[in-house]
């Protein structure tokens, strides 16, 4: 009972909302929701699941060196995860060459930000949130990159959500309407790119799945309309982050366990809609 | 359309040299050789995906850009992935407005009535909101033609649309295609290894093979004498009943042997 007890308290959650930091990671895991849920659709339809992991081990790579080199962790796992997404972009376009350059790069990346870690000599909390995320490492420098980094998620978003998802569903057919498919594919990895840096430090980088694909898998089962898929995902992966860090404030304990097991639920659900869905027309064939 | 001297090489490679093409509004120009005769190249160039080694090239009068609208595009059937979440009408929706700039919120009535008029045409309305990854083939390519002909085309490019169809399928996508021509005067570029589903619309050959090709009506191309020529080896061609017959030519992956891997 006492394990319960832990996870689930709302002591103090009202106080600890007045707190400026706690208004900060509320406000941080609403906007990560947001573009969370924008591209999980596209991620899943890419089939780049395995892309979005590797891009948040090199997030962490990043973030690793920034805390060596003294600088903020938040600016180094944009750069690591930027530069990680701007390699597989561009080295792998197809699907089966792509999945090997990860996992190169993703053990390359794994291994150099462990090592970082352990010639860090600060903090060992510092070490371990960037794993797992914490509400108190999303401070008021991570605010702004994180604003700046949505505005242009969005921006690219709003610009080009057309042709993006041409190329990501039809790729052959949107190349003989003149979509550039091969660039957006860099442009997209980008933007995952940005996204998971943004989420690191929320989440964590082993949790970033957790954010930008479930939500997308999550809404792909009970949906085939790309625009209700996208307005689910949003759905799903706001009340993920939102809640999960709610229910994180009581108890003290990381975002990334509530918010992954709200997501995973979401997705459990979804199966089984999509499974009674199914049901009636499988009986009618059998 | 009309290619003059065109060439396309890679590297030493030639793939053809000295092609002059026209084909006409409302003519159905069948495009047949083995594979890795340059077929799908010249689709590309066609496209504007793939410049020309030399020559050029006019599409409605005027020269090939990239994504251009008056060009309608149909690929080889492969079956969508099943969790992809895209309806039929998305699909056709997207060959509409798909390769435009941003989301995509105005004049979605005029957008509405086009995708369904197309989806009409070609007889997919009533599943047209069933995921594409649960379609069969043979509807899967119905909707590849409403998407190809929903922007309009002059010139319809198909890439084997007919490639792992049931005969029914075949001829109802064909007869779909040749509709247009007729209805509409769009030129047709059919490139297949199998002519005999469309020997009937064909009102012209190119066939190609190993950078030699000739080009002329059905009777003048698909003989023993000009095939044997082309393949540098023994060709048969026999006329069975409302059928062609080649004989000699499978090992190169002649007609009876689609996407025969050697």
């Amino acid at each position: 009972m006492s394990v319960l007890d832990r996870l689930f308290t709302v002591q103090g959650t009202g106080q600890l909302l007045q707190l400026p930091f706690v208004q900060n990671a509320l406000l941080a895991a609403a906007v990560l929701g947001l573009i969370a849920g924008l591209l999980a659709p596209l991620i899943v339809a890419r089939g780049m699941a395995f892309a979005v992991h590797g891009t948040s081990e090199l997030a962490f790579t990043g973030g690793a060196a920034a805390l060596l080199i003294g600088i903020d962790v938040g600016l180094g796992a944009v750069g690591g995860a930027v530069a990680a997404s701007l390699v597989f972009g561009v080295l792998g376009q197809r699907h089966r060459e792509r999945d090997s350059v990860i996992g190169v790069v993703l053990a390359f990346g794994l291994g150099l930000g462990v090592l970082m870690l352990a010639l860090y000599e600060g903090r060992s909390a510092n070490r371990f949130g960037l794993l797992t995320g914490s509400i108190v490492s999303v401070d008021s420098t991570n605010l702004l990159v994180l604003a700046v980094c949505a505005a242009l998620v969005l921006a690219t978003f709003s610009l080009a959500y057309r042709p993006l998802l041409f190329s990501s569903a039809d790729p052959e057919v949107a190349a003989s309407h003149g979509v550039p498919v091969r660039a957006l594919g860099v442009v997209f990895a980008v933007l995952i790119g940005l996204t998971t840096a943004l989420a690191v430090p929320v989440v964590g980088a082993v949790l970033v799945l957790a954010v930008l694909v479930t939500p997308g898998a999550a809404a792909a089962q009970v949906t085939a309309s790309p625009a209700v898929a996208t307005v689910l995902a949003i759905v799903f992966a706001e009340i993920g982050l939102v809640g999960g860090t709610l229910l994180s404030l009581g108890p003290g304990l990381p975002i990334s366990g509530y918010a992954a097991t709200i997501i995973f639920l979401f997705y459990v659900g979804c199966r089984v809609v999509a499974r009674s869905r199914r049901s009636p027309r499988a009986a009618a064939l059998a | 359309m009309s290619l003059r001297g065109a060439r396309m090489a890679f590297g030493d490679r030639v793939l053809w040299e000295g092609l002059d093409l026209d084909v006409q509004p409302g003519e159905f120009l069948a495009v047949l050789g083995p594979n890795g005769s340059g077929k799908t190249t010249l689709l590309k160039v066609l496209l504007g995906l793939l410049p020309l080694t030399t020559g050029s090239l006019q599409v409605a009068g005027a020269a090939v850009s990239r994504g251009s609208s008056r060009i309608g595009y149909i690929p080889q059937q492969t079956s969508a992935d099943p969790g992809l979440t895209l309806r039929g009408c998305d699909l056709v929706g997207l060959g509409w407005d798909g390769h435009r700039m941003g989301v995509g919120l105005g004049r979605r009535e005029r957008r509405r009535q086009r995708v369904e008029a197309a989806l009409a045409a070609v007889g997919a309305t009533e599943y047209a909101r069933v995921p594409v990854g649960r379609l069969s083939g043979g509807e899967l390519q119905r909707l590849r033609v409403a998407q190809a002909l929903i922007g309009d085309p002059a010139v319809l490019l198909c890439d084997e649309p007919l490639l792992s169809l049931d005969l029914a399928h075949q001829r109802m996508i064909s007869t779909l295609i040749d509709e247009r021509r007729r209805t509409a005067d769009s030129a047709v570029l059919f490139v297949t290894h199998e002519i005999n589903p469309v020997l009937s619309l064909v009102d012209k050959v190119l066939y190609l093979v190993d950078g030699r090709f000739r080009i002329g009506t059905c009777a003048e191309v698909m003989t023993s004498e000009v095939l044997s020529e082309l393949y540098r080896t023994e060709v048969d061609v026999f006329h069975v009943r409302d059928r062609i017959v080649v004989v000699g030519a499978e090992d190169c992956g002649g007609h009876h042997s689609p996407e025969r891997i050697p």
